[in-house]
């Protein structure tokens, strides 16, 4: 196939269109005639102009340029990148939801109302919390929230002291990030070599100072945390409240729920989890759940029940407030909830057991040709610490990338930042035998070039449409937007 | 058993017995007993995709909506939404990808962003635009971030004429930060330049115009406003409706340090408020304090042209707690279909689609006037969306018109009492005389 490398820009011509509206039909008065001459621009911006042929090549071109999950084995750890059902998106297309506006009348969009009560409901009784909102857009948006109810709670008690967030070195960036936009500060703590909390360091640092704890579990080493209870009792007795970051949700669907393990706050990202699809990086959904002493500061509206039907009430004197301009992404958690029709309880588990069983299997059958960064049974993801170097040597940079040219994703790699040279691998439940045997020997065979062919994986990829970009000066002399030759 | 788990019970069995175990639940030992699940959830059962359409047809079936013609806005408009969108974003080599780590299986949406960031730049008029944010709002509180970073002051003044959320919005944001929000009351309805000096100190560090503002009316001392702004120092940040900007001077026309609004109008349906997303686009110095993903052009090591993410020491997987924001997920998608959205209409279906807006608009205002009781909230300059008041309250308003299947527009006593007859109404391109004539028939038999 021809290779594609034009911008949409370079395809313009003035006297091209892709689309028209219908023709004026009230009496064409001039802007002029009724705006202030100061408010209107001299000429209208600097939008292409293409036929409705050309923008569809455009960018069939350019997706022809990208890999989804619909392409290939997408094993990025930490992000859960499993299949997107089809059934999803044609429901979130059905015009009865599309075409309703937020700012309708309770009365006229009570199947919307009754749909995110029901998700609600599903959503605590999968995390065995109490109360859900689902304003919050994305993950860091649900941390970032979750951040404000520990803060509103405390407040709320009278207790201004508490600032401090403690934060393992292992978390993901958002939540440090996160900390900072709640306008709280981290502490991070060490965690011992196998991912786990280090009771002693969190006793240390534990005090009338320290507003909450944030917890992954499983860990971004993909392994339970076993002392989540002391844990849970220890933030609980300094005053503490415990937060879970559901990022690693899919090992646990109804094995194990984090209301039970004591967290008092929990975020889900639905765009994982729960199969709504990423989008190239949004739109998402991040769900907080909270327990009973916390609902008082969940943001406004909620949906309440009131007699026969639902209404959106802002009846809350505590409320931290908004974060958002309406009721969240709701043609993304839309999708969450069909997925969880589709699976039902039985299907969910199932799919927490494969997930774990898909890791389990890629992870000890690769254990020869690379180091384990902790040699136990994992849940849904593992952890590996590069090449196996009484092999060969190769960063895992390199690995990454060549992996590029056996056509499957990598890996996330370079984190947890407690692991040197870290590959994170999630192979999710939806991927079959087959496929991770492919990845498996793919893997094998990178760490053989390595080996015998050194050269040819430090030069990968080779075979993907652009090679090894210049990220270094794309950032020293940045071109962020396209500008006409002179 | 399940379509979406591939693995079938054979497998399982080849698979552990490949690496030694027993069975899956040797995984999960490690899960203390007391905290273990010891029963089902309490969930329905599995239900194919049969079930699953007759069950959310129902469901949707109690929203009406879709029969309904709309002239409710407030920052959500029901325009044309060309089909080719829709084709576009449902190619799954897009919807199916994450956030582009992997430059050389990312070029398409690399590109996408690269090229949305410059069609977000001419339209604003600004020199730089990242990848979008969560909403309008929420990029309204990430301007005022920047404002705060830039300047090291921790004001922030609005008119009380924003968009009520808007308000929410930031101020939930600003109060977690320990910022102030300082909101200037205006003047029939505009934010002037006299009641912005009363307020603006060297402790300000940006101050907020919404133009169309809430109320649908042209802000008409933007330039005195910025003038005065950047004499104390301070960040002017400029909340606009994007369609309007086919037609209205932009915020780079206005010297706007920063420029932000919500996407939805371009290309992105009703959806009950979401998804849509946040744009800001900033002039070029303050590139470093922006939030988000930006696209940068660069070379392969072929020398052939592409895109990378950049700038990313900004960000909080690199950062972490010293990130210029929190945001990592955007709303990428709602993105793409923006840019699919302005390179169809292109430079003159824009200025089409805002000119007859405005145009349908005052036609309806002023049959309005001419033929019903019902007056301006205030007698001011608007572009496509404007307040009516009577002695009658505006629910009834609204109710006759629902029965005629009209949504007549906002009830504007969410901004205060003193709006308790008031309708705010928006009129789009997609409006018809004929719709309109009979917002105006039901409105005239109006006792």
């Amino acid at each position: 196939m021809k290779t594609y490398e034009t911008l949409i820009f370079e395809l313009s011509n003035p006297d091209r269109r892709a689309f028209e509206i219908p023709k004026v039909d009230v009496p064409e008065e001039s802007l002029e005639s009724f705006l202030p001459k100061g408010a209107l621009r001299g000429e209208a911006p600097e939008l292409p102009q293409v036929s409705q042929v050309d923008l569809m090549r455009h960018y069939t071109n350019l997706s022809n340029r990208n890999y989804g999950l619909d392409t290939g084995f997408y094993p990025l750890g930490s992000c859960t990148m499993k299949y997107n059902p089809k059934i999803n998106e044609d429901m979130a297309r059905l015009p009865n939801f599309t075409e309703t506006h937020p700012m309708q009348d309770d009365s006229l969009v009570q199947g919307n109302l009754e749909l995110m009560d029901n998700l609600d409901q599903m959503l605590c009784e999968i995390t065995g919390m109490d109360k859900m909102t689902l304003q919050p857009i994305a993950g860091s948006h649900g941390e970032m929230l979750g951040l404000m109810l520990m803060k509103a709670y405390h407040a709320d008690k009278g207790d201004h002291n508490r600032k401090k967030i403690i934060v393992p070195d292992s978390s993901h960036g958002t939540n440090p990030a996160s900390v900072a936009m709640a306008g709280l500060e981290v502490v991070t703590i060490e965690s011992k070599e196998n991912g786990e909390g280090d009771l002693d360091a969190l006793q240390e640092a534990m005090g009338d100072d320290v507003a909450g704890l944030m917890l992954t579990n499983p860990n971004t080493l993909g392994l339970f945390e076993k002392q989540i209870q002391e844990i849970a009792k220890m933030v609980h007795e300094a005053g503490g409240l415990l937060y879970y970051d559901g990022a690693n949700t899919n090992a646990i669907m109804g094995i194990t729920r984090p209301g039970d393990m004591g967290f008092d706050i929990v975020h889900l990202n639905l765009h994982k989890t729960f199969t709504t699809p990423h989008g190239g990086g949004g739109p998402g959904s991040g769900p907080v759940g909270v327990k009973e002493r916390l609902i008082p500061y969940l943001p406004v509206p909620f949906v309440e029940k009131k007699g026969a039907g639902y209404k959106l009430s802002y009846d809350a004197p505590k409320s931290v407030g908004k974060i958002s301009n309406y009721y969240g992404n709701f043609g993304i958690y839309l999708r969450a909830y069909v997925y969880i029709l589709s699976m039902g309880y039985n299907g969910l588990k199932r799919a927490s057991e494969v997930a774990v069983l898909n890791a389990n299997y890629v992870m000890y059958s690769l254990k020869d040709h690379f180091k384990l960064a902790v040699d136990r049974p994992c849940k849904h993801e593992f952890v590996l610490a590069g090449i196996n170097t009484d092999i060969a040597e190769m960063p895992t940079v390199n690995i990454a990338k060549r992996l590029l040219d056996y056509g499957h994703h990598p890996p996330t790699v370079y984190f947890p930042l407690i692991v040197h040279e870290a590959l994170m691998v999630e192979p999710t439940e939806t991927e079959s035998k087959e496929m991770l045997d492919d990845f498996i020997e793919a893997m094998k065979a990178i760490v053989e070039e390595s080996k015998n062919d050194p050269e040819l994986v430090k030069t990968a990829p080779h075979t993907t449409p652009v090679r090894k970009l210049d990220e270094v000066g794309a950032a020293r002399n940045p071109i962020v937007r396209w500008e006409p030759e002179e | 058993m399940f379509p979406y788990i591939a693995n079938t019970p054979q497998d399982e069995k080849d698979m552990l017995k490949a690496i030694g175990f027993n069975s899956i639940e040797e995984f999960f030992e490690d899960i203390p007993k007391e905290l273990r699940l010891n029963r089902d959830l309490n969930l329905k059962p599995a239900m194919t995709e049969a079930e699953i359409k007759v069950h959310m047809e129902k469901l949707g079936g109690k929203n009406q909506g879709k029969e309904l013609v709309n002239f409710l806005g407030g920052g959500v408009y029901d325009r044309h939404i060309p089909s080719v969108i829709n084709h576009v974003i449902s190619r799954s080599e897009f919807y199916t990808a994450y956030t582009p780590y992997q430059p050389e299986i990312s070029q398409g949406t690399l590109q996408v962003i690269f090229e949305y960031q410059t069609l977000i730049t001419n339209l604003t008029g600004m020199d730089v635009s990242n990848a979008s944010l969560y909403d309008g709002a929420s990029a309204v509180a990430e301007a005022a971030f920047m404002a705060v970073d830039k300047t090291r002051n921790k004001e922030i003044i609005v008119p009380d004429n924003i968009h009520p959320n808007t308000l929410r919005v930031l101020k939930t944001y600003l109060h977690f930060k320990d910022l102030e929000l300082v909101v200037v009351p205006t003047n029939e309805g505009t934010f002037s330049k006299a009641a912005l000096e009363e307020k603006i100190s060297e402790n300000t560090a940006g101050v907020v115009v919404q133009n169309p503002n809430f109320f649908g009316l042209v802000e008409d001392e933007i330039e005195e406003i910025v003038e005065l702004t950047h004499k104390n120092k301070a960040l002017l940040i400029m909340s606009v409706d994007p369609i309007t900007l086919g037609v209205l001077k932009s915020p780079g026309d206005y010297g706007a340090d920063i420029a932000v609004g919500d996407g939805q109008s371009l290309g992105n349906g009703l959806n009950f408020g979401g998804p849509y997303f946040g744009f800001l686009a900033a002039t070029k110095k303050l590139i470093r304090k922006m939030p988000g993903r930006i696209a940068g052009q660069t070379l392969d090591k072929d020398g052939k042209r592409g895109f990378v993410l950049t700038l990313q020491t900004r960000e909080q997987h690199i950062r972490r707690e010293k990130a210029t924001s929190n945001i990592c997920t955007n709303q990428a998608l709602n993105a793409l279909a923006a840019s699919v959205y302005m390179v169809a209409l292109g430079k003159k279906g824009i200025a089409e689609v805002a000119t007859q807006s405005a145009q349908k608009a005052h036609y309806l205002y002023n049959q309005i006037l001419e033929k019903t009781n019902f007056k301006p909230v205030y007698d001011k300059p608007f572009f496509m969306e404007f307040g009516i008041t009577s002695d009658i309250p505006a629910a009834k308003g609204k109710e006759a018109l629902l029965k005629e299947g009209i949504l007549g527009g906002i009830e504007l006593r969410i901004c205060g009492e003193q709006f308790k007859n008031a309708l705010l109404v928006a009129v789009t391109e997609k409006r018809t005389k004929e719709e309109m004539d009979q917002f105006v028939q039901v409105l005239e038999g109006l006792k």
